[in-house]
């Protein structure tokens, strides 16, 4: 029993020296432990609850498995230890070891039912983008614009990924996480998704924006996020819920962009959207 | 003694039929929960290959040996054999060989209904096996079956939903033979707060089973008629909701996962006591929460849906009463403890199972609270996070579990004694391998890493290794359990009538192997109160 234990601890002990180190180890394979902090408003909030309930349950750990040591080490047979038959109920221990834990959780409900409520609070913002879900890729609309688009995996890791493709996936940048077309947001502003999709439901994951949604065909979910203004820069993700063959090829990825250069690159999109459009309308004379 | 004499006397004229009528035509409890337990098993191995199967593609990150939908199929087919052909089944072979005779029945109260709630199984499992060689393959769409991506199945679907039923019906008859049997055919003097634990933690399983599987019935039902007869229960087009399926399938879902684990704090409450050589803390506690947690079961389903787009006093609500469950849990984990505390402790190959699942089982709970807090649920859903949170509580929670009472009362079964050196490296090995299998999942989900896909980005690479290598230690470590039971079947030494000395409980009151019709007679009230010392 004792090697389980101290396996578990060891991996504990593993766990909590990497996430005192703090959450700065971008790609290493090795130092990916811990959620990351993310860069937006909540996914702060969300990762300080993490913590918060872990650091609970290592306490509570701590006791509990304390405990269990501590009775297997001191009352064994081969150590002579006689068993005290007698010792089968306490009313009093046992209201105490249901009371603790109810306000315990109480301590950890009050500030979730917080955090939640900040999440649902989804006015003021200042930009929609509808993301519809298709088998296999994206598409995100600004609305209000006529500027949308298709976002799908990129093609490199596209031909790495085929069945004995004989391309070794290192070799690949950002294998799996890369797409042609990124979704593109401005920092320091309070940008909402409306999700849907077309055919089964997907489920949209910015890890560091701090949370998932459903994307589910006849309805609209909604959630928001907003990027520090300082963490302008290029974010990775995948479809979070089962949706078929591909469902491991969907990739999400964001360019967060300060404010002007977002509106430069909208101002850039509609003149690309509206030059298509005149095209259209002019039939070519050859 | 008195009784031993009386039970060892009708050992000798059993009446017992022979060759293949003993087993197709049973109606003994003791040789249908033999069978369960074999079927258990063999599903278990099954299983357990295609958990390989996905682990070794997922050792390396691109696509090394299967194609992503032949992934999905295995990803799906791993929890539907595992849970409603290996875990399941397992509590039922137990439920069957132990209730009768630790209540001081000669049998269970509806025999025949018995022999047919097996036989139904094979069949079932056929179809359900079958899948693999249709046209489109197997079910790939999660054993959740989440529309509309499920009604995207081919030939595998109708086949998986007749299964399904199938594996229901066999599910409800044999829960309410359970209820009879141990309403109606306790022994006079036992009463309900003298059952030994694992008896009350299956009876309160057995409601749970007949009150959920209808639901999964109708849910899979509504299913099959979108899919062939034009309804649209969960067709958006048709005005009808994908996540109402998800809310009837959770609404099963839920208590689900308790049918699965409440039986295996029976077994842990039996086997503590045992080689604690003291009687189980807080008995009415231990039943009083096993019924809270039972009826918490029913009001938590949303907890597994949280990103679908909840109101948020829906949020709040699945959430406190999520949250609430760890405290007869709780109570639970406190009671175990305080058993070994002044007790006697001996480390048995079942004790052994016991306490590994008392660390891991509590291990698979802290996660377990940490999904239930919505916000960082946003995260955790979907990610290996869940993955590894959920095995954690069925693998070294339940599987530790039904292996510790196979250990405990395998000498008991067949009346010898098996090879406890090989059970304690058995042991040795499970605990190891399986943390060493599970642990860095937790690490993948938090880093990003989402649940079934076949291929991942590099930077997930390392840990996936490491879990890869657990599986395939875990899953060979394995066959050592069958070679340990075959071996004790053909060659081990006879077991006492009281295997360990520390036990208590009808079913050692009676000689090993227990005869054929457990309790032909009802047992005295003097040996009740032995066994009821708990």
């Amino acid at each position: 029993m004792t090697r389980t234990m101290n396996k578990t601890r060891a991996a504990l002990t593993a766990c909590l020296i990497a996430m005192l180190a703090g959450p700065a180890h971008a790609a290493s394979g090795w130092g990916l432990l811990n959620m990351p902090e993310g860069v937006t408003e909540l996914s702060k909030k969300i990762y300080d609850l993490h913590m918060m309930i872990f650091w609970w349950c290592v306490a509570i750990g701590i006791f509990v498995f304390g405990w269990m040591i501590w009775a297997i080490v001191a009352f064994r047979k081969s150590k002579g230890a006689v068993a005290n038959t007698a010792m089968v109920h306490s009313t009093r221990a046992e209201i105490i070891w249901t009371l603790i834990p109810v306000v315990i959780l109480v301590a950890m409900s009050v500030p979730s039912a917080r955090v939640l409520i900040d999440i649902e609070d989804a006015r003021n913002t200042e930009l929609t983008v509808k993301v519809t879900a298709y088998q296999w890729k994206w598409q995100y609309q600004y609305l209000g614009t006529d500027v949308g688009y298709f976002s799908t995996l990129a093609r490199d890791s596209n031909s790495a990924r085929q069945l004995q493709s004989g391309v070794d996936p290192e070799t690949v940048p950002n294998y799996l996480l890369d797409v042609d077309r990124p979704l593109v947001v401005p920092a320091g502003t309070k940008v909402r998704l409306l999700l849907t999709a077309q055919d089964v439901i997907h489920a949209w994951w910015v890890p560091d924006f701090g949370m998932k949604k459903d994307a589910i065909p006849g309805l609209v979910n909604e959630m928001w996020f907003k990027v520090d203004t300082s963490k302008t820069g290029r974010y990775r993700g995948q479809c979070a819920e089962l949706c078929g063959r591909d469902h491991g090829f969907m990739p999400i990825v964001v360019d967060v962009l300060s404010k002007a250069d977002f509106e430069a690159w909208l101002a850039a999109q509609k003149a690309v959207v509206k030059q298509a459009a005149v095209a259209q309308a002019t039939p070519a004379i050859s | 003694m008195a009784t031993h004499a009386h039970a060892a006397a009708h050992d000798d004229h059993d009446h017992k039929p022979h060759g293949w009528r003993r087993w197709v035509f049973s109606t003994n409890h003791k040789d249908i929960g033999t069978m369960y337990l074999v079927f258990a098993c063999t599903m278990f191995f099954v299983g357990g290959t295609m958990a390989l199967i996905i682990r070794a593609e997922l050792f390396q990150p691109g696509l090394q040996f299967v194609d992503p939908q032949f992934f999905n199929s295995m990803t799906a087919m791993h929890a539907l054999v595992m849970i409603f052909g290996a875990i399941m089944p397992a509590w039922v072979g137990l439920a069957n060989w132990m209730i009768p005779i630790q209540i001081g029945a000669p049998d269970m109260a509806l025999p025949r209904l018995n022999n047919l709630s097996f036989w139904i199984l094979p069949f079932a499992f056929l179809i359900l096996l079958g899948t693999l060689f249709v046209p489109g393959g197997a079910p790939a769409g999660g054993w959740t079956m989440y529309p509309p991506l499920a009604l995207q199945g081919g030939d595998s679907f109708p086949m998986m939903i007749f299964a399904i039923h199938l594996r229901g019906i066999s599910s409800v008859l044999g829960a309410i033979n359970v209820v009879v049997t141990i309403m109606n055919m306790r022994a006079p003097g036992m009463n309900l707060l003298k059952m030994p634990m694992f008896v009350w933690t299956w009876l309160i399983t057995a409601y749970l089973l007949v009150a959920v599987m209808p639901v999964l019935a109708g849910a899979v039902t509504m299913l099959l008629t979108d899919h062939f007869f034009g309804t649209s229960f969960f067709a958006a087009s048709g005005g009808g909701d994908p996540v109402m399926f998800q809310h009837i399938f959770w609404f099963f879902g839920h208590p689900e996962v308790y049918i699965m684990i409440l039986p295996a704090f029976g077994i842990v409450s039996e086997i503590i006591p045992t080689f604690s050589r003291k009687p189980l803390f807080g008995y009415e506690s231990m039943v009083y929460a096993t019924a809270a947690i039972g009826f918490l079961s029913f009001i938590v389903w949303a907890h597994h849906m949280f990103t679908v787009g909840m109101p948020l006093a829906g949020q709040l609500f699945f959430m406190l009463a999520t949250m609430l469950i760890s405290v007869p849990t709780g109570v639970k984990v406190f009671n175990w403890c305080a058993t070994m505390t002044r007790g006697s402790l001996s480390f048995e190959p079942p004790m052994l199972f016991a306490l590994a699942f008392l660390f891991l089982f509590t291990i698979g709970g802290f996660s377990g609270l940490m999904l239930a807090i919505v916000p960082a649920d946003f995260q955790y859903q979907d990610s290996y996070f869940v993955v590894a949170h959920f095995h954690y509580v069925l693998v070294p929670g339940s599987l530790f579990a039904i292996i510790g009472a196979v250990y405990y009362w395998l000498p008991k079964w067949v009346g010898r004694m098996y090879d406890q050196k090989l059970a304690t490296w058995h042991f040795w090995l499970s605990a190891i391998f399986v943390n060493v299998l599970f642990f860095p999942q937790h690490f993948l989900g938090l880093a990003g890493m989402p649940r079934r896909i076949p291929d991942y980005a590099t930077q997930f690479a390392d840990w996936n290794m490491v879990s890869s290598i657990g599986a395939f230690g875990f899953g060979f470590s394995q066959l050592l359990l069958p070679y340990i039971i075959i071996k004790c079947v053909k060659s081990g030494a006879k077991a006492a009538d009281r295997t360990w000395d520390g036990a208590h409980g009808l079913e050692w009151e009676l000689p090993s192997p227990a005869p054929f019709h457990s309790w032909e007679s009802p047992p005295s009230a003097a040996v009740i109160a032995r066994g009821a010392e708990h």
